[in-house]
């Protein structure tokens, strides 16, 4: 990798910028991007694959903080760059460091290879598994004493949980998950072992958990009991202090143990 | 580690959590006394009660040390699964034979 360092001719006030390229087995590049008033880490990416290297490869989409794409590691931390101002993470003219997520594998620069964070989601079966279809809660509403013709209605036929109920509370807790893997890249014992199913997955299996619509309940907890699951969290806090949007998801693994020790006791789960 | 294995290691913790407070008031009590060998000898001689709690102790520490130590491998060494388990399973069953043998020591010997 060359020692250059890219953007050193232009003028005018320059932040340090060194970028990770290559593979796992790549080396950090240096650049001088042009600081800006209110500039993110992302505008900075985005200035040096426009202006400076256009064979940066990096992902972004919404810029807003709503799609998770552009995780990466800034200084040592994993953050969404999109809503990360560079003022907030540059201190004292030292240089800012961009590095990919960590515990995934690095397919070229800042891009990570996101496959192995979504087969865990998979893994901890944190897809939807209605308890009943849309017809039968339909009949149901119908005989709940509802207005003539109200089943009929495509709105009433479904599932309704009351927004201030406990069940309703308990479920929203963990439900607005971008998807970013911060927290994944924050964990320790995701970089330790290779079977743990990590934060994310395991937010979102507690999100079913506690969603009286699912079906398959149980079928969740069996799935964060195995090896990897959900006790194999050690409580360090690093995905709740990184999340993005100020999820919890230690606080959610501890709710899945408790489940856990439970049915584990009952007899429930081996 | 297993589902079983870790509540395992919860209620050992929820069953040492008590017995370390105790543990340690009886030393802080005890050495009011003296701290003398004789002095200690003399209280837990023959004593029944003292042995049953200190080996509920010594096997439920075993027991919880073992666990962590079998994470401990997982996570830090590049031991198999199966091979963790045994090592961890060896240093329990020690960890218990040298805190019985201390028990029975200083209750009969």
């Amino acid at each position: 990798m060359t020692d250059r360092v890219i953007g050193e001719q232009e003028r005018g006030d320059r932040l340090e910028v060194r970028v990770w390229r290559g593979n796992a087995h790549g080396a950090f590049q240096t650049f001088r991007v042009p600081r800006r008033d209110k500039q993110t880490v992302l505008d900075i990416v985005t200035h040096i694959q426009r202006h400076l290297d256009p064979t940066l490869a990096y992902r972004f989409a919404c810029r807003v903080g709503m799609c998770g794409t552009c995780a990466m590691t800034v200084n040592g931390r994993p953050r969404w760059t999109c809503r990360t101002q560079a003022r907030a993470v540059v201190h004292n003219g030292t240089p800012l460091v961009l590095e990919p997520l960590r515990s995934l594998p690095v397919i070229r620069d800042l891009v990570v290879d996101m496959a192995p964070f979504f087969d865990k989601w998979a893994d901890a079966r944190g897809r939807f598994v209605p308890r009943e279809t849309q017809q039968a809660a339909g009949a149901r509403a119908a005989r709940n004493a509802e207005p003539e013709g109200a089943a009929q209605e495509p709105a009433r036929a479904f599932a309704r949980v009351a927004p201030e109920s406990a069940e309703r509370r308990a479920a929203d807790a963990a439900i607005e998950c971008i998807n970013c893997a911060v927290c994944f890249g924050a964990c320790d014992v995701v970089a330790w072992r290779a079977d743990y199913l990590g934060p994310a997955a395991l937010n979102r299996a507690w999100a079913a958990w506690n969603d009286v619509r699912d079906g398959a309940r149980g079928a969740v907890l069996e799935a964060v009991a195995r090896e990897g699951g959900c006790q194999t969290c050690h409580t360090h806090r690093s995905c709740a202090e990184t999340c993005p949007v100020g999820l919890d998801p230690t606080w959610s693994i501890a709710g899945l143990k408790r489940a856990l020790t439970r049915a584990v006791l009952k007899g429930d789960i081996a | 580690m297993s589902a079983r294995k870790f509540v395992l290691q919860r209620l050992t913790a929820a069953l040492l959590a008590p017995l370390v407070l105790l543990h340690l008031g009886g030393i802080v009590w005890a050495v009011q006394g003296g701290l003398a060998a004789e002095d200690i000898l003399a209280r837990t001689r023959g004593s029944l009660a003292l042995a049953a709690f200190y080996a509920v102790f010594a096997c439920a520490a075993a027991v919880h040390a073992a666990i962590g130590v079998e994470t401990v491998f997982r996570e830090w060494t590049r031991l198999t699964a199966r091979a963790a388990a045994w090592i961890a399973a060896l240093f329990g069953v020690a960890l218990a034979l040298l805190g019985l043998r201390a028990v029975l020591a200083v209750t009969w010997g």
